[in-house]
């Protein structure tokens, strides 16, 4: 056998010296990051979230060749890529429901960081980072659902913006910025579209430092305890195979809206030009943003709704600080683990109230749900915390692994 | 806020007579097997041949179809000569060479025109609504095809006590239970060319079939390209998994 180096592989090692490129992703996602061996399926839904954002933005960039983001155009632009352009409906419905699973995926990746105590120490920045990214997806979100110009767009938008009026003084000024007018208009439509295509970007690049962020302490994994070099794997092969086959359970799901229920998740109203003479009787942003909508709504006062509205995420922020307790995974947490499931239900009651009109028996479940949320970070975390007697820990990654789960 | 709430109550004022998404509450809509249901589901052309000839007969007579062009009649089983025939029957607003008014006959490039020259009129000729356009009717409303066929045949004598306002109809379905468009479909209303019976149920049903391909008329090449991607993926997800557990078999080896 020779060991003349190939012609291939000289090149390869050429470039290598210059730009170690490969060597760079082979330390981010392949064999040089090791990562814990007991990472259970929960810990799919960061690379399916990579994955959502991906499509998104090679879905919305042909979409945007074709659409127009002017107020008499664009619901007829809309249509057209529906009708004329050469599998535009398939593009579309991909992105349509595609934001709708990116929530689905972002939240479950959020959920697993909660139960498993990911965001104590040391990992508060890449916590952060990662509501940044939620905070962006959820403005990218908004202004996307605007550009079709239907009728939920419309009244979304003019809703959601005057919002901001309830700040005290400089309310009313911050609307008409946003706006670009004194209605929601064209212009409010450009900026939208404007910033609709900038901040993916942006989100790709939190997603770097969130990665980045991710590597200087490594994975967190189910029993919450540091990983010992003996109980790491490397990240590729076993975790690529498992997240590629985690894919494909995610995309039976993600297909099967899109090509036999894709407006299931859309409300009818937005297939009706927006009119700015025709209010919808019961205005209602898209699902992923119900339990916020059902906060908002559930506070007698616009300036507190808003503000615990916007408390509701910037509270996550927080959370290192307020969970008093040591105990990363809440496997090992008897007590706080029933409140942890709770607060679940509570999310899911909260999406529900969100979608009602806010009267009767919806508004007194959404106020008892809203105390809820804001009692367990507030109260729960803190109290728990201290009060609770943990079970005890593993000594190792390996000793529970071994044996049978319970 | 102050706007929105002027914004709301104006619009209020003009919501009794222009058309929302949801169908009157509490009532259960007429249900039907439709050709198009469920993953595999395809429109039957003949069907949606008598409804373009109940629209045409009937509908667009008030209503217009404006995101349909007649090129895209193909996809009901015509023909590009019979496409170009009807088209022809159609006639639109054009200039001519000395740069005065005149008209030309449609050709399959253009669109349903319109019944209306413009809003004001199509107002002023149904007591202050507007026949919403049709394009899209089945995916702008609550209940889809189900409601837009109720609706059809949702006309009654009003309960008593219930007063009707001049100008409307009573109808079950619609939000409100007052219409302006009357009863506009009964039995034997139109001859089918291809013989079919024309019920007014038959006549809904094929109209609203009809309506539905308007609004989804990539609806059949999404069922099958949906049926291959399945596929796909389900034999990935499979090969998928299968590697997954070769691959970590070799942790218990060591």
């Amino acid at each position: 056998m020779s060991t003349e180096k190939s012609v291939w592989r000289r090149a390869f090692e050429w470039h290598e010296q210059r730009l170690p490129i490969v060597t760079f992703l082979d330390n981010s996602v392949g064999t040089k990051y090791p990562a814990p061996k007991n990472l259970n399926y929960f810990w799919n839904f960061g690379s399916l979230a990579g994955f959502m954002l991906v499509t998104m933005i090679l879905t919305g960039v042909v979409l945007a060749m074709n659409y127009t983001p002017h107020t008499s155009l664009a619901f007829d632009s809309v249509e057209r890529i529906m009708r004329d352009v050469n599998y535009g409906w398939l593009i579309r419905y991909m992105h349509a429901n595609g934001a709708s699973f990116f929530f689905i995926v972002v939240y479950i990746h959020l959920f697993r960081g909660l139960y498993y105590g990911s965001y104590k120490a040391p990992r508060e920045v890449l916590w952060w980072i990662g509501i940044l990214i939620l905070l962006t997806m959820m403005a990218t979100a908004f202004m996307g659902y605007v550009l079709p110009w239907g009728q939920m767009s419309f009244w979304g938008a003019t809703v959601i913006t005057n919002l901001f009026s309830a700040i005290p003084l400089i309310g009313e000024p911050i609307v008409t910025f946003l706006w670009g007018g004194f209605a929601v208009d064209n212009p409010t439509l450009n900026r939208f579209f404007s910033l609709h295509y900038l901040l993916p970007f942006v989100i790709v690049g939190l997603v770097v430092f969130h990665i980045w962020a991710l590597h200087i302490p490594g994975s967190n994994n189910p029993t919450g305890i540091e990983a010992a070099p003996a109980d790491k794997i490397p990240f590729h092969p076993y975790y690529t195979v498992k997240d590629a086959f985690g894919l494909g359970v995610f995309l039976l799901f993600y297909f099967a809206v899109v090509f036999w229920a894709p407006n299931m998740l859309g409300h009818p109203d937005n297939y009706i030009p927006a009119d700015p003479l025709v209010t919808p009787p019961h205005i209602v942003p898209e699902w992923y943003f119900l339990p916020f909508y059902a906060i908002l709504r559930a506070i007698p006062d616009k300036l507190l709704g808003v503000v615990a509205m916007f408390g509701a995420i910037l509270v996550l922020f927080v959370i290192p600080w307020l969970d008093t307790s040591r105990v990363r995974s809440a496997n090992y947490r008897p007590v706080y683990r029933i409140f942890f499931w709770l607060f679940v239900i509570n999310a899911a009651v909260l999406t529900w109230c969100g979608a009602q009109l806010p009267e009767g028996l919806p508004l007194i479940l959404g106020r008892i749900a809203t105390f809820y949320y804001f009692f367990f970070f507030f109260v729960i975390m803190p109290v728990v915390g201290w009060m609770e007697t943990p079970k005890p820990l593993p000594a190792s990654i390996g000793t529970p692994v071994l044996k049978p789960a319970e | 806020m102050k706007k929105l709430v002027l914004a709301a109550a104006a619009a209020l004022s003009l919501a009794s007579v222009d058309a929302v998404a949801a169908p009157a509450e509490g009532v259960e809509l007429l249900k039907v097997d439709w050709s198009f249901k469920g993953p595999v589901g395809k429109f039957d052309r003949l069907q949606l041949q008598r409804g373009l000839q109940a629209y045409r007969e009937i509908c667009a007579s008030c209503h217009s179809l404006k995101y349909v062009a007649f090129r895209n009649l193909t996809d009901l089983g015509y023909s590009e000569e019979q496409v170009k025939a009807l088209a022809a029957e159609y006639e639109f607003p054009a200039i001519d060479d000395e740069g005065s008014d005149t008209t030309r006959k449609g050709t399959p490039a253009d669109h349903f025109p319109s019944p209306y020259p413009n809003e004001k009129f199509a107002r002023a000729s149904n007591n202050g609504a507007l026949p919403p356009d049709l394009s899209l009717i089945t995916k702008a409303r609550e209940g889809g095809p189900d409601y837009v066929y109720s609706l059809m045949l949702g006309y009654e004598d009003p309960p008593a006590g219930f007063t009707v306002l001049e100008g409307m109809h009573y109808n079950k379905y619609f939000s409100g239970n007052q219409i302006v468009m009357a009863k506009q479909i009964n039995d034997d209303q139109i001859t089918y060319a291809d013989g079919t019976k024309a019920t007014a149920q038959q006549i809904a049903q094929d109209v609203t079939a009809f309506l539905h391909w308007a609004a989804e008329p990539k609806l059949e090449a999404r069922h099958a390209t949906g049926f291959r991607v399945m596929i796909y993926v389900v034999i990935f997800t499979i090969l998928a998994y299968f590697l997954k557990k070769r691959i970590w078999a070799r942790l218990e080896k060591k």
